[in-house]
């Protein structure tokens, strides 16, 4: 481990955990918007869900360097092709995500009452949705590594150059950056969970503690 | 010309089929470094998952623990090994273990401690012992979502074999890194286009294995949800 490699090229790291973040949040943002509407639809049209339900299940399936590959005719060797790429996946993840919940609330909207999804049934789905972001966020931010291999800028650029020069220190400070990058947008996914969902009991555990019923019985 | 028409070119092109290195034997070697890491994580992550499923005990380090662990970038993972232990077999197997484990842990864990707890209790209150509530009432009661598990995990390990390539494995991946490297966009096309087949056929594996294996109660079930 070489300490002083980290400061002389702290400007190129922080570059490339930047381009990285980006690879790894914008995907998905782009699809929790696209898996809103479409699990709206899904309850309104309800034989459309199954159907859906496989696609995304076949979609999922596909390798992410195979879709980095197949993007690359339309969109070139570009953070497009990693996006619209990454985005597939988050919307892999959090479709599924998508509850009942707001599924059924369309039923709702039928009686007009827009109101009541946004106000209600949303939140309400808030946790559940979260969870499904963060399981995308924290794997997009890992997967953008391998954008590296068709040669789109982000953190895996420390891998390779690493590899191809034989420099540990440049692999640790990459795997380094890719966790903590990932693990922070995790508690900030965590954070905006406790924000929004203000009557979300946060002290659960300590609570099930505080009323032990089987030890009360024994 | 479009992905599909560069891959289907080099895929039907007949020398492609022979000698050394053909699309054949590397998509056996490709099943060989697939099936090994998915069966040490599923005898990592089943049991793990069962033993906490049951006991509730670890529950939050399983949900908060297994995300991050996806945080760990295979590629990195591969790299780093590769530099200090050379191509050994560790170095491809290690990353793919780590790979498939969060969602077969998960799902397992998930499967387990979503059985019904009247269930349990009645599994109790029959006399039976623990470990007969656990392999003849909550396994089998958890077994679609366990396949859910196993299946994502194999679908990741097929899928990121690819990369074992990189460090100068075979495998299909051979054929996607070299054609990278030699600016030759068919091999790349063709090879994604062959491991998104394989990973295809494992999913369809899998929905055959689950028809088949699944109580006839359950079936169905997977369908409702997916638990990544």
């Amino acid at each position: 481990m070489m300490w002083s490699w980290i400061p002389q090229n702290w400007s190129q790291i922080w570059h490339l955990t930047w381009e990285n973040l980006k690879l790894g949040v914008l995907p998905a943002l782009y699809g929790l918007i696209i898996s809103l509407p479409l699990g709206v639809v899904a309850a309104r049209w309800r034989w459309i869900y199954p159907p859906v339900l496989t696609v995304v299940n076949v979609l999922y399936a596909i390798p992410s360097l195979a879709l980095f590959i197949a993007l690359i005719p339309a969109f070139g060797l570009t953070d497009t092709t990693v996006i619209i790429a990454l985005t597939v996946f988050s919307l892999c993840i959090i479709l599924p995500n998508v509850p009942p919940s707001v599924r059924q609330a369309a039923t709702a909207m039928g009686y007009g009452t827009l109101r009541r999804l946004v106000t209600v049934e949303l939140p309400l789905a808030i946790p559940v949705i979260i969870a499904g972001l963060r399981v995308s966020v924290v794997s997009n931010i890992s997967l953008a590594s391998l954008g590296q291999l068709i040669g789109v800028s982000s953190l895996g650029y420390l891998f390779i150059d690493g590899l191809q020069r034989d420099f540990p220190t440049e692999i640790y400070v990459g795997l380094f950056f890719v966790i903590v990058l990932a693990l922070v947008c995790d508690l900030i996914l965590v954070a905006i969970r406790r924000v929004l969902t203000p009557w979300q009991p946060r002290r659960q555990r300590r609570l099930e503690r505080r009323l032990p019923l089987r030890r009360v019985t024994a | 010309m479009s992905f599909f028409s560069w891959a289907w070119d080099w895929i039907t092109e007949s020398a492609n089929w022979h000698g050394s290195g053909s699309i054949p034997q590397q998509i056996l070697a490709h099943l060989g470094y697939s099936f090994l890491p998915l069966l040490i994580a599923a005898l990592i992550a089943v049991p793990a998952g069962v033993v906490i499923g049951h006991t509730g005990r670890g529950a939050v380090f399983v949900v908060n623990v297994a995300n991050a662990w996806r945080a760990i970038p295979t590629l990195g993972l591969l790299i780093l090994l590769a530099v200090f232990l050379g191509f050994s077999f560790l170095t491809w197997l290690l990353p793919l273990v780590v790979l498939a484990i969060p969602p077969i842990l998960v799902n397992a864990y998930e499967g387990i401690a979503g059985v019904d707890p009247d269930v349990k209790d009645a599994a109790k209150g029959m006399g039976m012992t623990p470990w007969q509530q656990v392999t003849r009432v909550e396994v089998p009661i958890a077994l679609p979502l366990i396949l859910v598990g196993l299946r994502t995990g194999a679908i990741f390990v097929v899928a990121t074999a690819t990369i074992a390539a990189y460090i100068g494995l075979g495998g299909l991946g051979r054929f996607i890194i070299d054609g990278l490297a030699s600016n030759q966009y068919g091999p790349v096309a063709g090879g994604a286009l062959l491991v998104v087949l394989l990973a295809v056929v494992v999913l369809a594996l899998f929905a055959l294995v689950s028809r088949l294996v699944v109580p006839a109660g359950l079936r169905g079930q997977a369908k409702l949800g997916r638990t990544e």
